[in-house]
């Protein structure tokens, strides 16, 4: 009993909307011993973020605790004034945010926000806060611990703050930590030094955590124990390797199966025949920067060509050339073996309406405006002709055709969707111009792992129906693994390894690539102490890098 | 650094520019005003004669082209012309050279300083104050304090001048004679006794001048309140006087500055009324006098001088937003 550190009971959160507070979370318990973590998985909108908020007793502007406790050691912090939470928070418990970026004040230094918890709370002395940071940064694999700490946060990569954010949650070495999503905006290479220097400096200091993630993979490697949350309930909960092995629950054995959806191999490319879009000896420039140095890749008809790389590598740069939104300085674009005028302005309307976009937020991508009706409509209207009741007709069978219902979807507006219905438009209204080839970038790494699923499924669906070619730009591995044929590896501006999939994912392959394979979480526990081994623990990412 | 001392080369230059084509304003303006100085001085009497032979005295045939270079050309090298009333002065007594003549220079320089003085004295309370009253309104939003304060500002800067003067003079010279009602301050007083002097236009100014600032301040520091940042120092366990200070403050001084900047300018440029009721030397007494009389080359020279400091502080509050950015401070 005493060995509890945390105990939450019967917890229930509401939010406001429209001046009435309705419930997000739905009565959730929790129990935290010294030294555990706990990892909470979910989709979004699950709550997650709020119950970890909630574990520190705190809550955004128009969310309330409306029942239950959270004990922290002893003190209800539902019922805890003001002034005593604040005497916990920092001292014994610490948050990490999803964005380091963001979560440093970028008006001071590092070490200044790191030294300040210490010195407000009397821990240690300003000198001695700052000597510790420095250690911190060192055990952290910080490079320049001495010197890194005096830097502004716009000066620090977004990998090394989030390490800086890690030290600073343990400037006065709590027994708590809430990590909050603290890999999900970093590349797959960055992610594996973060969690990796999380979870060991956790388990130095012997600190309790709540790891907060939708990743199952990332918190199959930190966590002792996993709770599975949805939509402010929970699901269930059980210790990592049980509830890998066996989940009990429907709902969390369809989170484990999404990363088994993948499609048969197609046989191989006829090399005779005349690909559908081919990229011969690209070099582009943003002003007088080249961005993409020489790139060649060819996609054929019916075929997916997966782009793969960290952001910042030019795969949208490469799909920018493509559509003509971005002239080539040098080479040119094929279209069925016939070159394309390089800029968009010069191309004519059966050009244009060959190759198509889905975007990655297709949030942004949608005019608000506009009825799904009319978003549809328009590229009907301006490619195929079509007006009136044809129009219509057309525009209900494209609807059909991702899976929604016509009649009742096309009078709605983007905002009476949800995020994959929303994508699903997007994919739609691509369609509508009745193309050969397709650029989807990035379009699901904004959604849910299921729903997701679900994205690429249709995808791959509506390629065997109409015989479409997809150029799929990605930085997620695992979508690769699912949905690809061809896959093209970029770096810095160039193609460093191309191929058919099989051979992509079977060794040996480029440096780079290897690094990147290796890199992608596997829901294995024993995945990233294996892999750190192997790359030996001091040199993880950036040496792997190093080495090529 | 390179980037910053060129960021701030470019302002300057702008600014001289701006201060141009402002001078071109002034110049076509005040010689677009009805009637003229000759017309003025002699009265509805006047012989045409008589109006001709002092238009021609003082230059005013010759075309406005030809005016505004010899003016401009005189304006740069610190040479704002003689006043058209000591220029006549100087015809009617006969003597073209010798005699006590005061330049426009000379004039105007007292007054300005009267001026500066009375703004200096303004600012020192007001910006303070407004900054302070800002911080605190944003540390108890929506409390009674936070909208007791919110009213007083805005009924202090809804209320016209002359009346916060008078309602001043009423309680604090009257009803309590803390501080005297008339300014009358001259060459060689004692710091304190001016001091006590300007006080009643230094607080009437402070009135007008806050409600803005300290709006301004509040509402930087509560548009912060939502980022990551400030929830990453709330849960640090920081006290919200901290949170505000040290964490919302340095990121909400551009427009702070912004505006603080533009109600110093009002300090100088705006006067024209308080000086008037607290008979205050000043130089907007002295513009106001000068446009009765259709003195042109001293009314130029105000509006030169109003223009040249409203510039000169949006100039400086740029330079220090700028500054206020460690992106541009320290740059990767």
């Amino acid at each position: 009993m005493s060995d509890l550190l945390l105990k939450i009971r019967g917890l229930k959160i509401e939010g406001r909307s429209d001046e009435t507070w309705n419930p997000i979370i739905n009565g959730i318990d929790v129990d935290l011993k010294k030294g555990e973590v706990l990892g909470m998985i979910g989709e979004s909108g699950a709550g997650k973020s709020t119950v970890g908020l909630a574990a520190m007793g705190y809550t955004r502007d128009g969310v309330r605790i409306s029942e239950g406790s959270v004990e922290f050691d002893g003190v209800d912090l539902v019922k805890a004034s003001a002034a005593v939470k604040r005497a916990l928070l920092g001292k014994r418990i610490a948050y990490v945010a999803q964005s380091a970026a963001a979560s440093f004040n970028p008006a001071h230094k590092l070490i200044d926000q790191h030294t300040e918890g210490p010195v407000q709370h009397g821990v240690s002395s300003r000198g001695e806060s700052e000597l510790d940071g420095i250690e911190l940064y060192r055990r952290l694999r910080l490079p320049n611990p001495e010197e890194i700490g005096f830097r502004y946060p716009h000066q620090v990569s977004g990998g090394q703050l989030q390490r800086a954010m890690t030290a600073m949650a343990m400037a006065c070495r709590p027994d708590l930590i809430i990590f909050d999503e603290p890999t999900t905006a970093l590349d797959v290479t960055t992610q594996i030094e973060v969690l990796a220097s999380i979870r060991d400096i956790v388990e130095q200091f012997d600190t309790a955590a709540i790891y907060i993630t939708h990743d199952l993979a990332v918190v199959a490697q930190m966590a002792d124990k996993i709770k599975v949350l949805l939509k402010g309930d929970e699901v269930e909960e059980a210790d990592t390797r049980t509830m890998l092995s066996s989940p009990t629950k429907d709902y969390t054995k369809s989170l484990w199966a999404v990363r088994s959806f993948e499609r048969p191999a197609k046989p191989a490319i006829n090399v005779n025949a005349t690909p559908v879009v081919s990229i011969r000896n690209v070099t582009a420039a943003y002003g007088t920067v080249d961005v993409l140095h020489d790139v060649s890749f060819d996609i054929h008809a019916g075929r997916t060509v997966a782009v793969v790389g960290e952001s910042g590598s030019g795969k949208s740069t490469a799909a920018r050339c493509i559509t003509g939104l971005l002239p080539p300085r040098i080479g040119h674009i094929e279209f069925d073996g016939e070159p394309l005028p390089v800029s968009y302005k010069q191309r004519n309307k059966g050009q244009l309406r060959q190759a198509q976009m889905i975007y990655q937020m297709a949030d942004t991508a949608l005019n608000p405006r506009k009825s799904i009706g009319e978003t549809i409509g328009r590229p009907v209207e301006f490619y195929m002709g079509l007006k009136g009741r044809e129009k219509r007709k057309r525009v209900e069978e494209l609807l059909a055709e991702i899976e929604l219902e016509p009649t009742e979807y096309f009078n709605r507006l983007p905002s009476e969707l949800s995020g994959g219905q929303k994508q699903r438009i997007g994919i739609a209204r691509a369609l509508a111009a009745e193309p050969k080839f397709i650029i989807c970038d990035e379009v699901t790494s904004a959604l849910d792992q299921l729903v997701a699923e679900g994205i690429l499924r249709l995808l791959a669906k509506l390629q065997d129906e109409l015989g479409l070619s997809y150029m799929f730009i990605t930085h997620d591995l695992a979508t690769v693994r699912s949905i690809a044929d061809e896959v093209v590896v970029m770096k810095d501006g160039e193609v460093v390894e191309q191929g058919p999939k099989k051979e992509m994912f079977k060794p040996p392959h480029h440096a780079y690539t290897d690094l990147l394979l290796s890199s992608v979480p596997e829901m294995d526990p024993d995945w990233l102490t294996n892999l750190l081994q192997e790359r030996g623990v001091d040199n993880i990412g950036d040496a792997a890098v190093d080495k090529m | 650094m390179a980037g910053l001392s060129k960021i701030i080369l470019q302002r300057l230059l702008l600014g001289i520019a701006t201060l141009f084509a402002v001078s071109i304003i002034i110049f076509v303006a005040v010689n677009a005003l009805p009637g003229d100085f000759a017309q003025s001085i002699l009265g509805q009497g006047a012989t045409p004669e008589a109006v001709a032979a002092i238009r021609e005295q003082l230059g005013l045939n010759e075309g406005p082209v030809t005016r505004y270079f010899k003016w401009l050309s005189g304006a740069v090298q610190g040479d704002l012309g003689i006043p058209m009333s000591q220029a006549l002065f100087q015809s009617f007594a006969g003597s073209s050279t010798g005699g006590d003549v005061t330049t426009v220079f000379e004039q105007i320089v007292p007054r300005l300083k009267n001026t500066m003085f009375l703004a200096g004295v303004s600012a020192a309370i007001s910006v303070p104050l407004a900054v302070t009253l800002g911080i605190l309104t944003a540390l108890y939003r929506n409390t009674a304090f936070d909208k007791a304060m919110n009213v007083t500002t805005l009924s202090a800067i809804s209320s016209p001048e002359f009346f916060l003067a008078y309602v001043l003079i009423l309680f604090l010279a009257v009803l309590n004679p803390v501080f005297p009602s008339l300014s009358n301050i001259f060459p060689g007083m004692e710091f304190s006794d001016r001091l006590n002097k300007t006080m009643l236009p230094a607080l009437t100014l402070t009135l007008a001048v806050t409600a803005q600032m300290m709006r301004m301040t509040r509402a930087a520091i509560i548009n912060l309140l939502a980022s990551p940042y400030i929830e990453m120092a709330r849960l640090k366990g920081l006290s919200p006087m901290r949170v505000i200070v040290k964490h919302a403050l340095p990121n909400a001084l551009a427009p702070i500055i912004t505006v603080i900047a533009l109600n110093l300018a009002y300090l100088v440029t705006g006067v024209v009324v308080v000086e008037v009721v607290f008979v205050y030397p000043g130089i907007g007494q002295l513009f106001v006098d000068s446009v009765k009389i259709r003195d042109i080359p001293v009314v130029q020279a105000c509006c030169l001088i109003f223009a040249a400091v409203y510039i000169l502080l949006n100039l400086t509050a740029d330079i220090l937003s700028i500054v206020s950015n460690p992106r541009l401070r320290h740059p990767k």
